[in-house]
Order: C-alpha cells, then structure tokens, then sequence
C-alpha cells in the first residue's frame, strides 16, 4: 500500500458499537430460545407491517417519490464533499459550530468538553442512532455526565439497563407487562398502582421526565436530515420530547453521521412523504422540528453540530456497497424481514440490526472486523427488504457482494486451505465424472445408518454443521436417482422392472 | 492535519471512481386537485383520525369558538401579534385576566409556561393530506416554547392556508425559521405498537378551521 502525504490511506473504519461480539449464528440461536421475546416481535412486527402497507397503498406516486429519493441520495453520495462544505458554510453563516470527528472516540471527546464548557453534568437526549452507535451515555457517564434518554422506548431500555433491539422501537422486545414491572422497580417514585395499559405507562414516563426537561440546560439529539443549501437540520420524532430537548435548554449539541444530507429544501418533501409511511406506517409523524442554527429569542442560543465519519468513509469507497448510505433508518426493513422477527436486534450486535444492519455493519468496520462477516449471512435473501426500502437500497445484492467479499478476505488470510476449500475441491472431483460420483452414491445406506431409526440427520460434522444447526436433513435414500434410473432405464431384455412403490414406501 | 480535512479527504478518496449524480426524476405529485371544501373535508378527516379535535366555523366564529374552548382554562398564553379579532370580547371587563402574552422581547419563563393551561396561535400552512399544521414562529404564532409547554393548543388554520400535499405546502413557507410540523397531538406507539395519544406534547389539541 502506497500512500502520499495529504492523501489519507483508504479505508479507516468505524468503533464503537458497531460490532457483533459473537457469531450472528451463536446469538441467534440463544435469541431464538426465547419463546417471549419472539412472541412480542411477531406480534410488533406484524402490526407495523400492516399499518405500514395501507399507508402506502394510500398514495398513488408511491413509487416515483422512491425513485426520486433513491435518486437523490445517489446524488448526496457523490457529491458528498461539496455539499458537507456548502452545509458547514450555511451553518456556520447562521451562528451553529460545526465539529468533526473521525471515530467515535473523538465525537464523544467532543461533546463532553462541550457539555464540561457548560459547567452542567446533566444533558437530556432525543433518541439518536448516532450517540447510540458511538456509545455515549456510557462515556458520558465515565466523565461524570449523566445523559436522560427522553423517547419513551429508550426510557424503557436505559431503566432496564437493557440494549435497543430495534432502531425506530427501541423496546420492540419487551411486552407492557414487562415495561409496568421495569418502571415500578426502576423509576422512582413509581405509582405502585401501576397498570400495564399503554396509556398509564405513556403517562407514567410523561410525570417522570417533565421536570428534567423544564430544568436541561443541555441537551444532545440526533438529526433526520440535514440541508446543505440552507444550513437546516431536521428531527422527525412522535412523543414531543424531542420539541423539547431541542426547544427549551440553553444549549444543544448534535451528533450526525455525514450521509444524512439532503441538497436542497425541495428534496424535503420527499422525505417527508417516504419516512413516516415507511417507519410508523403513518401518514405523518406527531412532531417534526426543523431549525437553522440559532434564532433570537427562540431556542437554544448555542448551537453545536458534531459531523461523524466513523467508518462512513469506507463504507463509501464499496462502490458496490455505498449505497447502504442512504438508508434513513427507517426500520422497514427489519420489520419485514423473517431472520429478524426470529431472532431479535440483539443477535446482530451492533447499534444497527436486521437488514440494513447485516451490511452496514461490517461495511462501516471492515468484514474481518469481529464477527462481523457473520452478519452478511444473517438473510435468505428473499428480497422483502429491498420491496420495503423507501430508497431502494438492493440490501440482497449488497449481501451477496459482502459474502463474497468475505471469502475473498479469509482466503488471502489463510495460508492452510480451510474446510470449505478443500469440500470444494472434493465436490468439483467428484462431480467432474459420473464414474467417480457413482462410486461415491454406492455410500448412500450409510447415511440411513447415521440417520438412525426416526430417519433423520441432526448434526453434521465440520463446516458442514452450519446447515444442521437450525435443520435437520433427511436421511438419504437408498440408492441414487442416477442408479434408479439406470435400472429403470434397462433395456427390456435384461430388465428385471423394479416395484415402483417399493423406493416410495422408504421415502421419509 | 484537521479531522475536518481528514474526513474530507477521506470522502474524496473513497469517491476516487468519480460516481456520477444522477438526475433527479421528480415525477410525484406536485400538486393537488382539491378545491377549498374538498381540502378543509380531507384535513378534517385527518386530524380526527389522530384524535385531534376540529372545529370549522366562519373567520367571524373564531372569537366565539376559541372562549368556548377556552372556557374550563385558568390561565392561557397567546404570541403579541395573535390576530387582534380572535380574542375578541375574551375576559373583557374580568378584573384578573387569564391572559398572559409572549414575545421574543418579552419571553415568558419555562416555568411560568409551566403554569399556564393552554395557549392560542396562528399557523403558517396546513397540509389536507396528510392532516399536518406547519408553524414558522411568525408573531402570531410565537416562539416555540409556547406551543408546547402548555398542555392545551388551540391553533387556528385559515382556509386559505390549507393546501393539499406536502410539496405544495412546503413551497408556501421559509425552510430556514424555526419550523414546528404538527400532526395530532403528542402520541407514542413504543409500546407493543399501540397508539398512545398524549405524552410529552400538549396531550389536547384544538384546531379551528376558519373560513
Ligand atoms: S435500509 Fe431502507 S428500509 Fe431499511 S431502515 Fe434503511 S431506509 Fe429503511
């Protein structure tokens, strides 16, 4: 690898939370034998599909408002630089600060020192993907910051001491008779007549919170969008609480990934119809905000916006991979998708799960990343996230390319050939003449042997155990189809004809 | 060398095959056939369905509507450039007046927000469709705190503010104030999925359709 002075090396990958710690195969197996968890998925994920598929029915430009969106953010990636100049330029013009930061490390270096700059220890927080992804609550906390997450999911999450398991319902895994017995263990002052109507919770939460937000000084949010031409950003929320952390404290400190940009105000209204159809299967959210830096006498007076590489950069130097940039997190993809209505978010190990996860995830680390070139696996590929995609994001192909791109890595590490090398050569041998598979079919009632008497194979050996681990195979059948049909096949005069219910009687 | 560079030299190494940006094919609906009832029918509808709750009168019931709404309400705070007729013949003659007026000048404090029952504004533009009210922190509509402190909003949508789908009513106003979109009170689905109206937000929202 050459590299030029003024020339970054490309790519420099993202930390954080970004990583699957296990195998996607490991975690899910464990998620799976949680027969609650998948209880309340499938319950959350069926009825946000159907809400989601009236309202797009409802409209009948439908899919030219996804191809104008696709479009822009294809747009938006490559012109990335010149719209991240002009943005900071509008920004900047109308009283906000902008700081960079290449990981996640530095952004969260950054927004303590401004939250220190304050001489505050507490902020409020609308929920946001990006500080999920650089984990700042946690390394606030090590400054001795304490960060109140306001969303009410969140809420939920942060009082379990649990992880989010979905990005647009963070608590999508838990029922409300579990978030009543969070909130009366863990919120104080808790009614203990609490019931467990959604209502009473909502305004449990609301009682909990209020104070905290007529008292922040600070809060950090996300953004949904950001418009270069105009320096605007945007959060699209439901409950409010983001109005108030970004209307009500002195300062407000926000955390963007740089993908989220938007050219011009016009592409507004296509995001605007795209998102909350997609994402709460509604015609439009309760609340969206938008602000251009600061306004005199109206909101926070100190305006900071933290811009995040951390691994974006390389996800879009894959040409093939980049378009997963586009994503406006939605969350319609993992609400169709059947890997993740099994296993949950929380088999994916990163911030980002289902779907979209599998390849931005090691597309933002690097395949080798952990086990992160388990994730591109985590698909059967049927395409229904792709249908679901607000911006046309072809997340099947991008998987197939990331496996691909994985086999690529491991062989070029690998000095040994591994398992899958040497079935392959194995396989092409056997297969590259009939004598050779017609020695190899004759082991075929060996196979019924390990099968056992209930004439099933549960556990394979080697790579190949993989394919058993959520299957079991049936046992082989007596004799080939190619033998079959060979003695099927006989001349007359040497036949003896088999008895075709014979085979059929053995079939499983 | 700065992270500002670093970063940006990193997108434009990774951008190094020089991707082109496509054209923009903006073949949705830029507009809507509706005429001024069929609007005011769709809006309408559209609030209800998010639990809001609507009135239509002429300009001249406004004043009459709002005291109505008004009537169980302590206290109420309204922007000091509210259309001077809404508040029309409003606690005149009442010694102690429920009244309290806001202003970037003369901002109120969080907590006195805190303590008001419910506040009035104006708004800039309303989407039928999808059942959106847009406010732009224009004098009748205030600052922002205000519309969202108290727990009751009475806003009043002129007619002729309605239009029918987003992009049309986006074209209407200035990205760059201080936007507030709107679209039923404060609601959550973050449990089980179910629809929760009223939670951070005025948990009451009154929208008078004034013709
Ligand atoms: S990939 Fe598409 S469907 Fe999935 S969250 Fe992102 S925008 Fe939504």
């Amino acid at each position: 690898m050459s590299t030029f002075l003024g020339m970054p090396s490309l790519p420099v990958y993202g930390t954080g939370n970004l990583f699957a710690s296990e195998s996607f195969p490991t975690a899910a197996h464990r998620e799976l034998g949680n027969a609650q968890l998948r209880a309340n998925l499938g319950h959350a994920t069926h009825t946000i599909r159907d809400k989601r598929l009236k309202m797009v029915a409802e409209l009948p430009d439908w899919e030219q408002l996804r191809d104008a969106g696709s479009a822009i953010k294809e747009s938006v990636m490559a012109r990335l630089p010149e719209l991240l100049e002009q943005f900071e330029e509008n920004f900047t013009a109308r009283g906000g600060v902008i700081h960079w930061a290449r990981d996640a490390d530095e952004a969260n270096a950054i927004v303590a020192g401004l939250v220190r700059d304050t001489g505050e220890t507490e902020v409020v927080k609308v929920k946001s993907m990006a500080t999920q992804e650089i984990g700042l609550n946690e390394y606030l906390e090590e400054q001795g910051i304490t960060a109140f997450e306001t969303d009410l999911a969140e809420l939920i999450v942060q009082l379990d001491h649990d992880k989010p398991s979905h990005i647009l319902v963070p608590a999508i895994h838990k029922n409300r008779t579990e978030i009543r017995d969070i909130f009366l263990r863990e919120m104080p002052g808790a009614d203990p007549q609490l019931t467990d109507d959604p209502a009473v919770l909502a305004m449990a939460a609301r009682a909990h919170l209020r104070r905290k937000f007529l008292s922040a000084k600070v809060a950090v949010s996300g953004a949904n969008f950001a418009l270069a031409d105009s320096g605007t950003l945007a959060v699209v929320e439901s409950e409010g609480n983001g109005r108030m952390c970004l209307t009500l404290p002195e300062t407000l400190i926000t955390v963007m990934g740089v993908e989220k940009l938007l050219p011009t105000w016009q592409d507004l209204e296509v995001f605007m119809q795209l998102l909350p159809r997609s994402s709460t299967g509604e015609r439009m959210n309760p609340y969206t905000s938008l602000w251009t830096g600061v306004t005199e006498g109206d909101g926070p007076q100190n305006m900071h916006l933290v811009l995040l590489d951390n691994g974006r950069s390389a996800a879009l130097a894959d040409e093939m991979g980049r378009s997963a940039l586009h994503c406006i997190r939605c969350s319609a993809c993992m609400n169709v998708c059947p890997v993740y209505e099994r296993t949950g978010g929380h088999a994916y190990g990163s911030t980002y799960p289902g779907p979209i996860g599998a390849i931005l995830s090691p597309l933002m680390t690097g395949i080798q990343a952990e086990e992160n070139n388990s994730l591109p696996y985590a698909s059967s590929l049927c395409g229904a996230c792709y249908d679901a995609c607000p911006v046309k994001i072809n997340i099947p192909d991008i998987l197939v390319h990331l496996r691909s791109v994985d086999v690529d890595s491991k062989r070029g590490k690998k000095k040994l050939p591994s398992q899958m090398d040497a079935g392959m050569k194995a396989a092409s041998w056997a297969l590259s003449s009939g004598k050779r598979l017609g020695l190899i079919e004759k082991g075929l009632p060996l196979g019924r042997l390990v099968a056992g008497p209930d004439q099933k194979i549960t556990k394979l050996p080697g790579i190949a155990a993989g394919w058993t681990q959520s299957r079991d195979i049936p046992a082989p059948p007596q004799e080939s189809f190619r033998s079959w049909w060979a003695k099927e096949h006989r001349k007359p005069d040497t036949s003896s004809a088999p008895e075709p219910s014979h085979e059929k009687k053995d079939q499983p | 060398m700065s992270a500002r560079e670093e970063i940006l030299g990193r997108i434009r190494t990774a951008l190094k095959d020089n991707p082109e940006a496509p054209q923009i094919p903006r073949q949705y609906r830029q507009t809507s056939p509706l005429d001024e009832s069929a609007l005011i029918e769709l809006l309408v509808d559209r609030l209800v369905d998010y639990k809001a709750q609507v009135s239509v009168v002429d300009a001249a019931g406004v004043p009459a509507r709002i005291a109505e709404l008004l009537a169980g309400a302590h206290s109420y705070v309204v922007p000091t450039g509210i259309d001077a007729g809404w508040l029309t013949g409003l606690d005149q003659g009442s010694g102690d007046s429920r009244r309290r007026l806001d202003s970037t000048a003369a901002p109120l404090s969080v907590a006195e927000l805190d303590g008001i029952d419910a506040v009035v504004t104006g708004s800039a533009v309303a989407v039928a469709e999808t059942g959106t009210i847009i406010l732009d922190g224009s004098p009748n509509q205030g600052r922002r705190a205000i519309s969202l402190v108290p727990d009751h909003h009475i806003c009043v949508v002129k007619a002729a503010d309605i239009a029918g789908i987003l992009p049309e009513a986006l074209r209407r106003i200035d990205g760059t104030r201080p936007l507030t979109m709107i679209s039923g009170p404060s609601a959550t689905s973050d449990i089980e999925l179910e629809r929760v109206e009223g939670v951070h937000g005025p948990r009451k929202l009154d929208v008078i359709i004034a013709r």
